[in-house]
């Protein structure tokens, strides 16, 4: 199931797919934030919003509406 | 040897290289377990085996050599002009061991530079906790370079490390990755064109956002021009060439680390779940903050009354015991008072950087920042603006440039601006000898201190003032900048003792020596100004005091004082105090307080000291400070001088008022413009006078 960023759930993992802006910022992709990888959402704050991700063993808080375009799969169980 | 080796130390944020500079060079700047706490390059000397000397630079942490805020553009300004006098003989990488993967993303890119590269793989402390292995040999092999594995907490690996950079001659500058691969007809193009240039360096300064200030401009220029792709497509060929090096990397990596990723989930996430969490995270942050206060009102003050009264017995045994004169006046009148008004702030600063400097290394500073940004956001600001605004609580010069992490112009911008409205150690002498006279020292509610809550308020008066003027500066300032924020959570670590005692120290030392010299000139040219005048008044004052006790004016025991309190007021410094008394009095304050407000423009602490050398002038009893504010008159209405309504009116008029050069100066050069600090002088004095007016009548 495809879902934006956003949607995620605390705890719950998924993979990066693509990202829905025209300009990416490019250090998301420095960071590690990459198509391919996998994220862990850690925490949250209040309204969601910083989220506080585990991309790869890459520790990093991004704000929801970054969040909201980035693609991820969820992993089916 | 004629040339000395330059080796630049270059890492992705809070990897060590600050650690590593500190081993390497013996001296001991700023760490902190925050990323963005260097942000300036910092130079030291390093001997090397067989008589070689190297110059060590540290420069601030960054993700690639795509430059998007202030700090990260220090190191590709530096790596892009090779005529810089500190452009590196080698570049030594700092990398630590727990980030490998996103740490030698900038490595590829320094190597694709044909700079001689070592890479560090730092706090290999860490890895046995962690289940990391490595395969140093087969990395060395896949990376093209020497590795040094070292540990800067454990001081081990670094001779390796010097051996390495001794030999750099041996590294090879073969790239890793070709960045051409990712447009081969493009890098043609502009390999045809710029025959002579390293065709890394064309697409570096080709792609950069930032201007470059210090590059050989000629040639650069038409560098610049050059543009036969568009924006958006060369933006695509950025990220294009990061995931190509990721590429790499993860195949490299995947045949010589491993890391067992169950034993590397432990203590952060317990610790994050409660430090994180969105009831608790914040309850916790404001029990922090409480116990900060406590402490600096609490238990600082038995040292505190300790030194006060070394000063006055001091003052007193110089009199005695030195030929009477007016060097002995000076001294025991004019610099020791002065300065007695600033040591007795040691114990109250130390535990601020004390505080501050715990939760610098702790790792907890990125957790505050991410429970905060929602919040900061409506007001402008960033989450990254607590930093500054927290450490600006110790003072305002550091805070100011730790705002160089900020990617946001606007909201960089406002939080420069308001930073100054936290109250700053420098302030807390004043606020605190004025709360000592004026407020009860009495409990409320059975555990807290009347005078430690209306320090408290102090505290929340100026962060909330900061915030509410973000607020305002926010609607003001039409600035159009992108808004993208990213933060890195670092691993919690036990503060290291080394470092945060070294901190203190330094901190509190610079404090102090900075004021001092302040003070300690101020003080001389007050007591010159004080023990002299102009013309017969003040010649006269003892044979009219005489005169006026022999017609009954006032008994024989208080001769003395009166003298001298007519001396005062023909002095010089008398005569400018009655100049500014007019401006002074609607808020309820005398002209020596108007004398100590102006001096202290220069810089607020000197608040203290300027009165303690006007009160002390003339008196010779031993005295504390705050027993001779205490004693002071009212001239006009009698009663205490210090009461409630001035005491306020002072309190809120030092919360407000922009006094302090250094910080203007460091203004103006964050901002590159006098627009700014002359702003921020004169709004933020002005509002001070009315809110200081405001009070002073509604409570007298
Ligand atoms: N366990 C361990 N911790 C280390 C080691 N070296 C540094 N640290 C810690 O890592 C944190 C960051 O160190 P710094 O030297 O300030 O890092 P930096 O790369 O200069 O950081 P910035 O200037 O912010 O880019 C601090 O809390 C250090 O105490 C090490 O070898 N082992
Ligand atoms: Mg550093």
């Amino acid at each position: 199931m495809i879902i934006s960023l956003d949607l995620l759930k605390r705890g719950e993992k998924a993979i990066i797919k693509e990202f829905t802006l025209d300009m990416v910022p490019l250090k998301l992709l420095e960071m590690g934030c990459l198509p391919g990888n996998e994220v862990e959402l850690v925490q949250i704050a209040p309204f969601k919003d910083p989220m506080y991700l585990n991309i790869n063993g890459s520790h990093l808080a991004i704000r929801k509406e970054t969040a909201s375009h980035i693609l991820v799969e969820k992993h089916s169980q | 040897m004629s040339k000395q080796l330059n080796v630049a130390l270059i890492g992705n944020p809070n990897t060590g290289k600050t650690s590593v500079f500190n081993q390497l060079t013996g001296l001991k700047q700023q760490v902190g377990n925050y990323p963005g706490i260097t942000v300036e390059k910092k130079e030291g000397i390093c001997k090397l085996p067989r008589g070689v000397k190297a110059h060590i630079l540290d420069l601030p942490g960054t993700y690639s050599l795509n430059a998007s805020s202030l700090d990260e553009n220090v190191v590709i300004e530096l790596l892009l002009n090779k005529n810089d006098k500190d452009y590196p003989d080698v570049a030594v990488v700092v990398s630590d061991v727990e980030n490998l993967k996103r740490n030698l993303l900038l490595f590829t890119q320094i190597k694709d530079l044909k700079i001689p590269t070592i890479l560090v793989i730092n706090m290999a402390d860490r890895m046995k906790r962690k289940a990391i292995t490595l395969d140093i040999e087969k990395l060395e092999d896949r990376l093209q370079t020497k590795i040094a594995l070292v540990s800067s907490r454990k001081n081990t690996g670094f001779e390796n490390l010097k051996e390495l950079i001794t030999n750099y001659k041996e590294l090879s500058i073969e790239p890793c990755v070709n960045a051409s691969v990712i447009a081969p007809e493009y890098f043609d193009r502009l390999r045809k064109a710029f025959p002579k240039q390293d065709l890394y360096k064309l697409w570096l300064v080709i792609t950069q956002d930032v201007n470059f200030g210090k590059l050989d401009r000629n040639e650069m220029q038409s560098i610049t021009t050059f543009q036969t792709e568009s924006k958006s497509n060369l933006k695509r060929l950025q990220q294009k060439e990061t995931i190509v090096r990721y590429q790499f990397i993860n195949g490299v990596l995947k045949e010589t680390l491993s890391i067992d990723h169950l034993a590397a989930k432990d203590l952060r996430s317990r610790l994050d779940r409660v430090l994180t969490h969105k009831f608790w995270g914040y309850i916790i942050f404001f029990a922090i903050l409480m116990l900060i206060f406590q402490a600096i009102y609490d238990w600082s003050s038995y040292p505190m009354d300790l030194i006060d009264e070394t000063f006055a017995a001091m003052g007193e045994w110089v009199r005695n015991t030195m030929p009477p004169g007016a060097f002995t006046n000076l001294i025991a009148e004019g610099i020791l008072p002065g300065l007695g008004g600033i040591v007795i702030f040691i114990p109250q600063i130390a535990f601020l950087f004390l505080f501050i400097s715990i939760l610098e290394e702790s790792g907890y500073m990125s957790r505050v920042v991410f429970l905060m940004d929602r919040i900061m956001r409506r007001f402008g600001l960033s989450g990254k603006s607590v930093v500054p605004l927290v450490s600006g609580t110790a003072c305002a010069i550091p805070a100011i440039m730790a705002t160089r992490n900020i990617e946001n112009w606007k909201e960089r911008l406002i939080t420069i601006l308001v930073t100054p409205f936290t109250t700053c150690s420098a302030r807390l002498p004043v606020y605190l000898i004025i709360i000592a006279l004026v407020i009860p020292d009495r409990d409320v509610l059975y555990i807290f201190n009347l005078q430690s809550l209306v320090l408290m308020g102090l505290y929340l008066i100026g962060f909330g003032t900061a915030i509410l003027s973000a607020w305002l500066l926010d609607r003001i300032l039409k600035i159009k900048s992108r808004t993208f924020f990213v933060i890195e959570m670092p691993n919690y670590k036990l503060p290291l003792f080394k470092n945060v005692a070294y901190n203190v120290i330094e901190k509190t030392k610079s404090f102090i020596v900075g004021a001092g010299k302040i003070i300690l000139a101020i003080s001389i040219v007050l007591w010159v100004l004080a023990s002299n005048g102009p013309g017969d008044a003040f010649n006269n004052a003892e044979v009219n005091a005489v005169e006026r006790m022999q017609a009954g004016d006032f008994p024989e025991s208080e001769l003395d004082k009166q003298i001298a309190s007519e001396k005062l007021e023909y002095s010089y410094i008398g005569y400018m105090g009655k100049a500014i008394e007019p401006v002074v009095r609607p808020l309820g304050y005398d002209w020596k307080i108007g004398i100590a407000i102006v001096s202290s423009f220069a810089a607020r602490e000197v608040f203290v000291g300027t009165l303690a050398t006007i009160y002390s002038v003339g008196s010779d009893e031993e005295e504390t400070i705050k027993n001779r504010m205490a004693g002071e008159v009212n001239p006009i209405l009698g009663g205490p001088l210090f009461n409630l309504a001035s005491g306020i009116s002072l309190l809120l008029f030092y919360a407000f008022a922009m006094q302090c050069m250094s910080t203007l100066a460091i203004v103006k050069r964050e901002t590159n413009t006098w627009k700014w600090p002359l702003l921020q002088l004169v709004i933020m004095s002005g509002f001070a006078y009315v809110v200081a007016l405001i009070a002073y009548q509604l409570i007298i």
